[in-house]
């Protein structure tokens, strides 16, 4: 069993600031309109402090870092 | 409703269990013709087998379990499992019995309450006791006034007769396609407006009140009442063991008797429309689902069972169970174009990817059907209906991201004339779908 890492997004909340994928563009993309797209919202190890710094970013707090239980 | 060409109308059975042509939810309608009111009904049904106590009834979520009941209001998801969600839960709940149907193509849920109200609210009753919960919310569009009336004055006399242990409340929301959607009607039912919130909190963990919530379609509540009367072994007499039971369609187009209609689950689509009187000219393509649907090619659509998986094998889903067949003359892309363009301007306007994606593959498929048209619109076409999917808080922009993927696989051919020759001769014709002629939720309120 090991710990992973899920990025999620509220996506009422976002208004497409578009920090997200300035900080982390191993896992998010803009569409043309600046909203986010995720790529994986697994988030390897090797990622983890890259993620936490583009959630605390995020001024309006719409992206999220949840922890999920794997087998 | 329209009376099917073969129709025989047959002495009524003993008890209500299965009428003509293997009905269940419409047998009163296919003996009788007319409306059940609450005496006909309880002389066909009896009263509702509420089980004793206020705990929850976990021998009727076993029951609705094992019956393998899905929901009929779209996504299909296990009824059983979805009782037990909320019957785990702490404190009393709350049931919401949605009757909403804000799907254009779909006439079933209207047809239904108006037909057999009494089924639905014995169903609200019952699925109240499964969970254990101390209110009943039956939620129906405004612009059915008629149909709120009805039903008030239904649930009035189920109460001076004393059929139900727990108020039921009627109510009339504002009538968008998004306000169907689970937590829209939580959100409304809290004072908010009636416009999809984020999740999670579901609504089964906190939904009306804070409350443990339950929210099941009016169709699907009716298929509960008669499980808990007739057991979960009858209830899998009709369809497939992986597919059990009926299940109402609304069938349109170019049928020769449009309307709604109860069949097998696992019909092949092409019999489906037989029950319609089938089609009435030749046919491209099969809309399946309604306007969150799939449009597939009519000739390999035929054989295609009405169930969940055979469906989603075909690209395709029940949806509302919604059927349109299209004439070989018609054009998909302007059906397509006019549908997409309704959805755009239906959008809750609360998420960007919906807000502003939305109306772009719109105006490309407007553009496709009616303007011109080149090849670096398919591909910016492609591209942006590929984004939507997964990108809202409900789903949306994925129903709409589907009805333009699947238009542009099944009329391929069109798509290449459109591109060579400009728009056909079909995109002129009035349209097959029937869009609603309404104002922007904006300018008519989400209160």
């Amino acid at each position: 069993m090991t710990r992973t890492h899920r990025l999620g997004i509220d996506r009422i909340a976002c208004d497409g600031r578009g920090l997200c994928a300035e900080l982390l563009p191993e896992l998010i993309a803009l569409d043309e309109w600046g909203y986010p797209i995720l790529h994986d919202t697994a988030v390897s190890e090797a990622l983890l402090t890259h993620a936490r710094r583009a959630v605390a970013a995020c001024p309006v707090l719409a992206l999220r870092l949840e922890r999920a239980t794997r087998d | 409703m329209n009376e099917r060409p073969d129709a025989v109308l047959t002495e009524q059975a003993q008890d209500g269990r299965s009428g003509p042509h293997g009905t269940r939810l419409l047998h009163g309608w296919y003996s009788t013709g007319g409306r059940a009111d609450l005496a006909e009904h309880l002389g066909r049904y009896g009263p509702p087998p509420l089980p004793p106590g206020r705990r929850p009834a976990i021998g009727l979520v076993q029951a609705v379990e094992e019956a393998g009941l899905t929901g009929r209001g779209g996504a299909a998801f296990p009824t059983g499992r979805k009782l037990r969600s909320v019957a785990a839960r702490r404190g009393p709940a709350v049931v919401v019995a949605n009757g909403m149907e804000s799907e254009p193509a779909s006439r079933k849920d209207e047809v239904l309450l108006d037909l057999a109200p009494h089924l639905v609210l014995d169903g609200a009753a019952l699925a109240a006791s499964a969970v254990g919960a101390a209110a009943v919310h039956l939620c129906l569009p405004r612009t059915r006034a008629d149909q709120v009336h009805r039903l008030a004055a239904a649930v009035e006399e189920r109460s001076r007769a004393g059929l139900d242990r727990v108020p039921v409340l009627v109510h009339a929301l504002p009538h968008h396609y998004v306000s169907s959607e689970e937590t829209s009607l939580v959100h409304w039912l809290n004072g908010g407006e009636a416009r999809p919130t984020a999740t999670p909190p579901r609504p089964f963990e906190k939904g009306v009140d804070g409350r443990p919530t339950l929210v099941d379609n009016v169709e699907t509540l009716a298929h509960l009442a008669l499980i808990a009367r007739y057991g979960p072994q009858w209830f899998r007499g009709a369809g497939r063991p992986d597919a059990p039971g009926t299940t109402l369609v609304t069938l349109s187009g170019a049928v020769r008797a449009p309307g709604v209609y109860e069949i097998a689950l696992g019909t092949q689509l092409g019999s489906a429309l037989d029950t319609a009187g089938g089609a009435a000219e030749p046919l491209q393509a099969i809309l399946v689902g309604g306007f969150f649907g799939s449009w597939l090619p009519a000739a390999g659509a035929a054989a295609v069972p009405f169930t969940r998986p055979d469906l989603a094998a075909a690209g395709a889903g029940p949806g509302a169970g919604v059927l349109v067949a299209l004439a070989q003359d018609a054009c998909g892309l302007a059906e397509t174009a006019r549908v997409l363009d309704y959805l755009a301007g239906q959008s809750a306007r609360q998420c960007g990817p919906c807000t502003f994606g939305l109306p772009a593959v719109a105006e490309d498929f407007v553009q496709l059907a009616w303007g011109r048209a080149d090849a670096a619109l398919i591909e910016r076409l492609h591209r942006r209906t590929g984004q939507l999917p997964g990108r809202g808080a409900c789903r949306h922009p994925d129903g709409a991201a589907r009805l333009a993927a699947t238009a542009l696989h099944a009329f391929a051919e069109d798509v290449h004339r459109h591109l060579a020759g400009g728009p056909c001769a079909a995109a002129g014709r009035p349209a097959v779908l029937p869009v609603p002629d309404t104002r922007s939720p904006e300018s008519e309120g989400w209160r």
